[in-house]
C-alpha cells in the first residue's frame, strides 16, 4: 500500500534513472563517435554500414508502429522520409551560411537539432494528412491508398523546381554524424517501447486485436489509428533529414515506393508486430548486400558469376522463400486481427488437420483485411 | 456395406475438437436426418464429408470407397452433393446461372438440360426469376435454389444443411415436402436439421448429435416420441 | 477539334493497354483476393521474349507468318511465367495471411525486375516493328499513328473476347463463382487449383498482348518497363472496381484518358501523378471503385 508520498519519490526515482539512462547513452555515443571515425577499430566502409544501418533502424521501427501495432498496413514510409528529407535540406540550405567545419559542436548540434525538428514537423503533418484516409480504409484498401501517397509525394517533389526537380539538391550541409544517427535510432527504439507499455500504448494494441470490439469497449480508435501514424512519419522524416545531411544530395528517385517496400521487408523479416523484430530485419537488410559482396565468384559455363552483381536477385530468392518457409519473420509473432473475411466469401478449409481448419488469423497468424 | 458409412470422425479447428468420434450410416433410398442444437456440430460434419475440412481421424466411406482423402471436387463428381448453411447461392449471378453451375462437373448437354426442366417442375418459382440475380431472391427462393442447385449435378446422395433456417413454416413444409419427392425419385438424403419436429416427420431414421457426439440413434418415428428427445428438441 | 479528337484517340488507345493490364489484376484479386505485384513485369517479359524471338525467327520466317510466330511465342512464354509463379510463389502462401501473399508477390517482382537486369541487361533494347511499315493512317482529316491504330484494334477485339470468355464458358462461370464465393464453388466440384491457374494464363497472356502492343508504340524496352504502367493499370483496376471485369476496362480507359488530357494541359508534369491521385480520391469516395458492389468493410 503506497501512501501518496512514496509514490512521488517512487516517480522521481523513475524520471531519475531515465535521466540517468538518457545522459549515460549521450556519452557513450560521444565517446564512440570518434572512436569509430577514425577508422582504428573498424574499416571505415563498415563505419558507414553502420551508419545507414542506423537509418533503417529509425524507419523499420517506426513503420512497425503502424504496422505491427495498428494492424495497418502502409507503403508510404519512403515518402515520408522524403518530406523530412526535402524540408529539412531546404532549411539547411538556405539558412545555414557557415560551413559546417567552422561551427563549433555546440552550434553544429543546434542547427541538427533544427533541421530534425523540421523534418518531424513537416513529415508529421504529412502523416497526418495521409492517415486521414485511414479513417475510412482498411486493409488492403489502406495499403493501395499509402502507395498512392507515396507516389504523389514523389512526383510532387519531382514536379516542384524549387528543389530541384529530377536533378534534387545537392550540398547540403554534413550535419549527421554516427552519435545523430544512433541517437535517433535509441530513442525511436525506446518511444516505441514505451508506447508498447503504456495505456495509450495498450489501447492501440487493441485496434490491433480486434478493432470491432475496440470501438465498442469506447476505445476511440480512429484517434489513435491517426496520432500513430503522423508518430511513425514524423519520425521517418527525421530518418529523412538524417540521410539527406550524411549523403548531402538527394533526388526524387531516391524515395521510390521500392524504398518503401524495403523498409517494408526490414519490418517483415524480423518479425511484425516486434520492435526487436524491426531492429533485427533492419541490420539484416542492410547487411545482406554487404554480406554477398564476400561470396567468391564462380563459373557456370564459362559464364562468370558475380555474385555482388547478382546480390538483387539474390534479395528477391530470398525475401520469396522466406514468405514460403517462415512467414512470420525471423522472431515471429504476427497477430493481426479477424475481420469479415465471411464477407468476401468463404474460406479455405484444406490440407493438414485440425490446424488448416481454421481460417489463417486463428492459425497465429492474422489476416490483412 | 451401407451407401455411407462414417466411422469415428474426429475433426478439429486448432484447439477445438468439434467432432468427437462420430459414426453413422446412411442406406441407399434412405432420408436420414441428423438433428441437435446450434454448435452441436452438425454443419461441421457436413463440412467434413463434402471435403471442405480434413478431419483429425475417422474413416468416410461412400458405396465401398474410401472418400476421406479426396479433395471436394472430387466428393461431388462422386455423387455427394451438399446445400449448404446458409443457401451461399452465387448472389452476383442469375438463377440460371446458379443452375448451370450446379452442374458443372457435368458435360452432357442435353440432360443438363432435362434436369433444369425438373428441377423448375420442383419449383416453379424458380422458373418465374430465371435471369433475375440470386442475391434478389427472397429467403425461401434461395433456399429453393440452393437445393435446385445441388440437384443439378444429379446427386446420389443430398445433404442439406439447415434447409429450414429462417423461413417461414408454411415454406418450410413446402420445402420438407419437395424433399420427400427427391427422395422418392431415387436420390439418398441426409437432412440436418434443427427444427426437429418436420425432419423427424419426413426422415426414416435419425441421429441425435450433441456436442460433437452422436448420443442416440434409432427410427425417426421412436426419436419423435422419445421422452429426452421431446423435452429437448421438440418443446417438450 | 481535330487536336481533341487526336487526343481522345489516343486516350483510348492508352486506355486500352491499361485495361489489358488491369484485367490480369483484377481477375487475380477476384479470384485469390491477391495483388499480383509481379504482374507487370509479366508485361515486360511477354516484350523481351517477342524480342528474343524475333531475333532468331526473323531471319527464318519472314512475312506474316513470322509476326504471328513471334506474337505466338511470346504469349505462350508468358503464359508460362504466370502459370510458374502461381503455382510456385503463390499456392504455398494460398492460406496464409494475405501480407505474406502480398511481400511474395513483391519478391517475385523485384526478382523478375533484377534478374531481367541481370539476364537481358539493363540497356533498353530495340523492339522490332512487327506491324510492317510505321506509316501514319489518314482518316477524314486526323492523323493516326498506326501502332495506335493496331493497339485500338487489337485491345477490342481482346476484351471482347475475355467478355465471352467470362461470361458464357464454363470456365468463365467458375472464375465467376470463386470470386464471388470459394466454398460454394468448391461445393459445385470446381477444381479451385486448376481454375485458379487458369485465371493465371488467362491474366499472363493478356498482359503479354499489352506489353507487344506498347513496344510497338514504344520500340523501347528493359526490364524496368513493367513497374510504373503495372502500379497504374493496378491503380484503374481499383478506380473501376477491383474484382470487376468491366470495372478494370472502365478504370483503364479513364486513365488512359485522364493522363493525355493531363498530359497536354498545362499540368503536364504532373501525369504521372494523375493515377494515383484518381486512385486516392475513389478510395476516399467510393472505395469499391465506379462498378463496384458497394460491400467493403467500412468500420
Amino acid at each position: 500500500m503506497k501512501s501518496a508520498a512514496a509514490h512521488t519519490i517512487h516517480t522521481m526515482i523513475s524520471w531519475l534513472l531515465k535521466a540517468v539512462w538518457i545522459a549515460g547513452t549521450i556519452l557513450v555515443l560521444l565517446a564512440l563517435q570518434p572512436l569509430l571515425q577514425s577508422g582504428a577499430i573498424i574499416d571505415p566502409y563498415w563505419f558507414r554500414i553502420l551508419l545507414l544501418m542506423g537509418i533503417n533502424v529509425t524507419l523499420a521501427v517506426s513503420l512497425n508502429l503502424i504496422n505491427g501495432f495498428c494492424g495497418q498496413f502502409s507503403i508510404a514510409h519512403a515518402g515520408f522520409m522524403a518530406v523530412g528529407a526535402y524540408t529539412s535540406s531546404y532549411f539547411t540550405l538556405h539558412a545555414l551560411y557557415t560551413p559546417v567545419r567552422n561551427l563549433s559542436f555546440a552550434q553544429q548540434a543546434t542547427w541538427m537539432i533544427g533541421a530534425l525538428l523540421v523534418g518531424a514537423v513537416t513529415a508529421g503533418i504529412a502523416g497526418f494528412i495521409v492517415g486521414i484516409p485511414s479513417l475510412r480504409l482498411r486493409g488492403d484498401y489502406l495499403a493501395i491508398a499509402t502507395l498512392g501517397f507515396g507516389e504523389i509525394i514523389r512526383v510532387a517533389i519531382l514536379n516542384i523546381e524549387e528543389v530541384g526537380g529530377a536533378s534534387g539538391l545537392s550540398d547540403i550541409p554534413p550535419l549527421s554524424s554516427f552519435f545523430w544517427i544512433w541517437l535517433i535510432a535509441l530513442m525511436t527504439i525506446a518511444l516505441s517501447r514505451n508506447l508498447l507499455v503504456s495505456s495509450h500504448g495498450r489501447a492501440v494494441l487493441a485496434v490491433r486485436e480486434d478493432e470491432i470490439a475496440a470501438e465498442a469497449l469506447g476505445v476511440p480508435t480512429t484517434k489513435y489509428k491517426v496520432i500513430v501514424f503522423a508518430f511513425s512519419s514524423a519520425l521517418a522524416g527525421m530518418a529523412g533529414v538524417l540521410a539527406a545531411h550524411l549523403d548531402l544530395s538527394i533526388y526524387p528517385s531516391s524515395f521510390t515506393f521500392l524504398r518503401s517496400i524495403e523498409i517494408i521487408v526490414m519490418v517483415i523479416l524480423g518479425g511484425l508486430g516486434s520492435t526487436t523484430g524491426a531492429v533485427l530485419g533492419a541490420a539484416l537488410v542492410t547487411l545482406l548486400p554487404e554480406g554477398l559482396r564476400y561470396v567468391p565468384a564462380f563459373t557456370v559455363r564459362g559464364y562468370v558469376v558475380e555474385m555482388q552483381a547478382w546480390r538483387m536477385v539474390i534479395y528477391s530468392l530470398l525475401l520469396i522463400v522466406l514468405m514460403l518457409t517462415r512467414p512470420r519473420g525471423l522472431l515471429g509473432g504476427m497477430e493481426w486481427s479477424w475481420h469479415g473475411l465471411s464477407r468476401i466469401g468463404g474460406r479455405w478449409f484444406r490440407g493438414r488437420p485440425s490446424d488448416r481448419n481454421l481460417p489463417p488469423e486463428e492459425q497465429g497468424e492474422g489476416d490483412l483485411l | 456395406m451401407s451407401f455411407l458409412q462414417v466411422d469415428n470422425l474426429v475433426t478439429r479447428y486448432g484447439a477445438i475438437t468439434a467432432l468427437q468420434g462420430v459414426s453413422l450410416r446412411v442406406e441407399e433410398g434412405e432420408i436420414v436426418t441428423l438433428i441437435g442444437a446450434n454448435g452441436a456440430g452438425k454443419t461441421t460434419l457436413l463440412r467434413t464429408l463434402s471435403g471442405i475440412l480434413r478431419p483429425a481421424t475417422g474413416a468416410i466411406t461412400f458405396r465401398g470407397e474410401n472418400i476421406t482423402p479426396w479433395q471436394t471436387d472430387r466428393i461431388v463428381r462422386a455423387g455427394i452433393v451438399q446445400s449448404p448453411e446458409g443457401r451461399l447461392v452465387f448472389r452476383g449471378m442469375s438463377v440460371r446461372e446458379n443452375l448451370q453451375l450446379g452442374a458443372y462437373t457435368r458435360r452432357d448437354r442435353d440432360e443438363i438440360a432435362k434436369d433444369m426442366g425438373h428441377v423448375f417442375e420442383l419449383f416453379p418459382r424458380l422458373k418465374e426469376r430465371l435471369n433475375q440475380s440470386a442475391g434478389t431472391l427472397s429467403g425461401g427462393e434461395q433456399q429453393m435454389l440452393a437445393i435446385g442447385r445441388a440437384l443439378m449435378s444429379r446427386p446420389k446422395l443430398l445433404m442439406l444443411d439447415e434447409p429450414s433456417l429462417g423461413l417461414a413454416p408454411l415454406l418450410v413444409r413446402e420445402i420438407f415436402r419437395i424433399v420427400e419427392e427427391i427422395n422418392r425419385e431415387g436420390v439418398t438424403v441426409l437432412l440436418v436439421e434443427q427444427n426437429a419436429r418436420q425432419a423427424l416427420a419426413i426422415a426414416h431414421r435419425g441421429y441425435v448429435l450433441q456436442t460433437g457426439q452422436v448420443v442416440m440413434e434409432d427410427t425417426a418415428a421412436a426419436l419423435a416420441q422419445n421422452e429426452v428427445v421431446r423435452k429437448a428438441y421438440l418443446g417438450g | 477539334m481535330q487536336e481533341f479528337l487526336q487526343q481522345v484517340i489516343n486516350g483510348i488507345a492508352w486506355g486500352g493497354v491499361y485495361a489489358l493490364i488491369a484485367l490480369g489484376y483484377t481477375m487475380v484479386y477476384g479470384v485469390l483476393r491477391l495483388i499480383n505485384f509481379a504482374h507487370g513485369d509479366v508485361y515486360m517479359f511477354g516484350a523481351f521474349m517477342a524480342f528474343y524471338a524475333s531475333m532468331w525467327i526473323g531471319p527464318r520466317v519472314t512475312g506474316v507468318g513470322g509476326v504471328v510466330l513471334v506474337i505466338l511465342f511470346a504469349i505462350l512464354a508468358s503464359v508460362a511465367l504466370g502459370v510458374v509463379i502461381e503455382r510456385f510463389a503463390y499456392r504455398p502462401v494460398r492460406h496464409h495471411p494475405r501480407l505474406t501473399a502480398l511481400i511474395t508477390a513483391i519478391g517475385v517482382s523485384l526478382l523478375l525486375e533484377n534478374g531481367g537486369q541481370q539476364v537481358f541487361g539493363a540497356d533498353p533494347q530495340p523492339f522490332p516493328s512487327l506491324f510492317g511499315s510505321a506509316e501514319p493512317i489518314q482518316i477524314g482529316g486526323l492523323i493516326i499513328v498506326r501502332s495506335i491504330v493496331y493497339i485500338l484494334v487489337c485491345t477490342t477485339a481482346l476484351l471482347l473476347l475475355l467478355q465471352y470468355i467470362v461470361m458464357y464458358t464454363r470456365f468463365g462461370k467458375a472464375m465467376r463463382a470463386i470470386s464471388q464465393d470459394p466454398t460454394a464453388a468448391a461445393l459445385m466440384g470446381i477444381n479451385i487449383d486448376n481454375v485458379i491457374t487458369a485465371t493465371f494464363a488467362l491474366g499472363s497472356a493478356l498482359a503479354a498482348a499489352a506489353g507487344l502492343l506498347v513496344a510497338s508504340y514504344n520500340p523501347q524496352i528493359d526490364p524496368y518497363m513493367g513497374l510504373l504502367p503495372g502500379l497504374k493499370a493496378f491503380a484503374a483496376a481499383v478506380v473501376g472496381g477491383i474484382g470487376s471485369i468491366p470495372g478494370a476496362v472502365i478504370g483503364g480507359l479513364v486513365l488512359g484518358l485522364a493522363e493525355v488530357f493531363v498530359g497536354a494541359s498545362a499540368y503536364g508534369d504532373w501525369r504521372e501523378a494523375i493515377a494515383f491521385a484518381l486512385l486516392i480520391v475513389i478510395l476516399l469516395v467510393k472505395p469499391s471503385g465506379l462498378l463496384g458492389t458497394g460491400i467493403v468493410e467500412k468500420v
